[in-house]
């Protein structure tokens, strides 16, 4: 038992260190976050000084946060909500009445995951430019929505393959229309499955910076271009430019941290769970 | 495609709602297929079509058919060439830093010690913090030559400080996308490491194998599978690592941390070349799929398993 009790010590210290280490820039983005501009870049680094919140009110007002991080709540919540729209009946047709075709059609969606976004930048950019989408929430919404769309049909794919058939088929007996077991069966069963599926395409949407950076500038830009246009002069503001990551950081961090588990099952489509 | 029937092998078996039915799931399919379709196949047509043109926005009068000339302007380009080796060389190296620190974190993370659950949560949290706020992070409070904590610590080892982007800058890119995927690394095996069966490692050690013997004959094969799909899953991440790029180096100094994305980048949206970067795009559609056909197969095999 004591020997026990002195492995766990060991393993405790050494795993806190390990784990301190990693966590480390977050952790001085945190406090840097609520240094003055010139406690920020102090040599050597100050560990204790006494907190300031001003950095988090600038960053409100003159930097114009809201108007990125309204921007970004949009998009995020907009992406999702389309996607698990159009996701959920196609999860649901091939999890329930899964056909010769239906593992061919789950590997040709996530084949287009495989497009690198890079190699459609151009005529995506020429599109967005004629229809008028360049900088429009709606624009990033749309893709956003199609970049996401094949994790989320694989993922409630996975979540409805453990809903026992059984359920459906006793309704199904009793007259119950497709449509009707899908909006009151399915998704009452499966919603801890498919609230997952929707942080996990939140979280993906609100990170996605390449996108955003290169089709929205100063009225639809999210909040990762936003970030991203701190990076112009060398001489930044690095406790304004922290105040602003975490309030850009933290709900995500919250969020990710809530559902590791599941999102393990939709980052290897299934493969691990 | 439309007419599904549970005649479908292990449709029957497994219970499924189909059963002894037909089930019209055209409609059901229909609006995923055509919005991935659409997504997929319009703009790869675009991006072959304008590599075979001249096309720059800044003069769009001078605009035709110009064949492979792109193709061979760009090939002949020693910037490609840079370009792809900076790829390989990013993704390489992260790839080898997120598979070994993956699995020895995710095996330290899996032993009992006190504080388990919050110590997980801090190692995994960089994977959740958005690319250019990664970036910046690192470029000014880690990086920084004159107060950043990294030369404040190598200083006080008399050690001088590093001037990390202008002497080291695949080392400092690498470094910084390294720290964001080691995590994803970590979440994926330590969740594989849970389901590892705790008999089969109590019998290793009934037999007497060691801790070094344990881990090469038991937790590496239960390993290989998820070590595989992360490999996979982070090749199609990396190869598009464009933010941690723009924020910090800008491809340089030189040409030295140019990847194939931030290349196009450049020849896209900042010197409009548009037939240029869609032959460029080509390119890297072609060089991605390569790498696709391998994770296509993997997948494929776990749909087989059930």
């Amino acid at each position: 038992m004591k020997k026990s009790n002195g492995r766990k010590f060991a393993y405790t210290v050494l795993a806190w260190v390990v784990a301190l280490l990693v966590f480390f820039p977050i952790l001085w983005m945190l406090l840097t976050a609520f240094k003055t501009e010139k406690q920020a870049v102090e040599v050597p680094p100050l560990l204790f000084f006494h907190p300031t919140l001003a950095n988090f009110a600038v960053a409100n007002s003159r930097e114009n946060y809201l108007h990125f991080a309204a921007n970004s709540v949009i998009v995020a919540f907009g992406s999702t909500a389309l996607a698990l729209m159009i996701a959920l009946p196609a999860a649901y047709a091939m999890a329930f009445f899964p056909g010769r075709r239906t593992k061919d059609l789950l590997m040709w969606m996530l084949s287009t995951k495989m497009l690198p976004p890079v190699g459609v930048l151009v005529p995506i950019y020429i599109i967005f430019q004629r229809l008028g989408l360049l900088d429009t929430r709606a624009g990033l919404v749309l893709i956003d929505t199609l970049m996401n769309l094949p994790i989320v049909v694989w993922m409630l794919f996975s979540f409805f393959r453990d809903i026992p058939g059984d359920i459906l088929e006793a309704a199904r007996m009793d007259g119950v229309t497709p449509r009707q077991q899908m909006v009151h069966l399915l998704v009452p069963l499966a919603l801890p499955g498919i609230a997952s599926t929707a942080l996990l395409a939140i979280i993906l949407s609100w990170n996605e910076a390449f996108w955003s950076i290169n089709l929205t500038a100063a009225h639809a830009g999210t909040l990762a271009a936003y970030i991203a246009s701190f990076s112009s002069p060398e001489g930044l503001f690095w406790a304004k430019l922290s105040a602003a990551s975490v309030l850009t950081v933290a709900p995500i961090m919250v969020f990710g941290s809530l559902t590791q588990r599941q999102m393990v099952r939709g980052l290897t489509f299934g493969a691990v769970k | 495609m439309s007419q599904a029937t549970t005649a479908a092998p292990g449709a029957a078996a497994r219970g499924r709602a189909g059963r002894g039915r037909k089930v019209n799931t055209f409609p059901l399919l229909a609006p995923s297929v055509a919005a991935l379709l659409v997504w997929m196949i319009v703009p790869l047509v675009l991006t072959l079509w304008y590599s075979l043109q001249r096309y720059n926005l800044l003069y769009p009068e001078r605009r035709g058919f110009v064949g492979l000339q792109n193709y061979v302007y760009i090939l002949s380009d020693s910037t490609l060439q840079t370009a792809i080796l900076n790829t390989i060389v990013l993704t390489g190296a992260v790839l080898l830093l997120s598979v070994v620190f993956g699995t020895l974190l995710a095996v330290l993370l899996n032993q009992e010690f006190w504080g388990q659950n919050l110590a997980r949560v801090l190692v995994i949290a960089p994977f959740f913090v958005m690319p250019p706020v990664a970036a910046l992070i690192w470029k000014t409070m880690m990086m920084n030559p004159i107060q950043g904590v990294i030369a404040w610590v190598t200083q006080s080892l008399g050690l001088g400080a590093i001037s990390w982007f202008q002497n080291w800058p695949m080392l400092s890119i690498i470094i910084i996308v390294a720290w964001q995927w080691i995590p994803f690394a970590t979440l994926i095996l330590l969740t594989a490491m849970q389901s590892l069966d705790h008999e089969q490692m109590e019998a290793a050690r009934m037999d007497g194998a060691g801790a070094i013997s344990r881990f090469r004959y038991v937790v590496i094969p239960h390993l290989s599978r998820p070590i595989t799909i992360v490999i996979m899953m982070e090749t199609i991440f990396l190869l598009s690592v464009f933010a941690e790029i723009l924020v910090t180096t800008s491809g340089g100094p030189g040409h030295a941390t140019t990847t194939l994305t931030y290349l196009i980048y450049i020849r896209a949206l900042l010197s409009f070349n548009i037939g240029g970067a869609s032959a460029a795009g080509v390119i890297a559609i072609v060089l991605a799929n390569i790498v696709a056909v391998f994770l296509m197969r993997i997948v494929a095999g776990t749909l087989e398993r059930r």
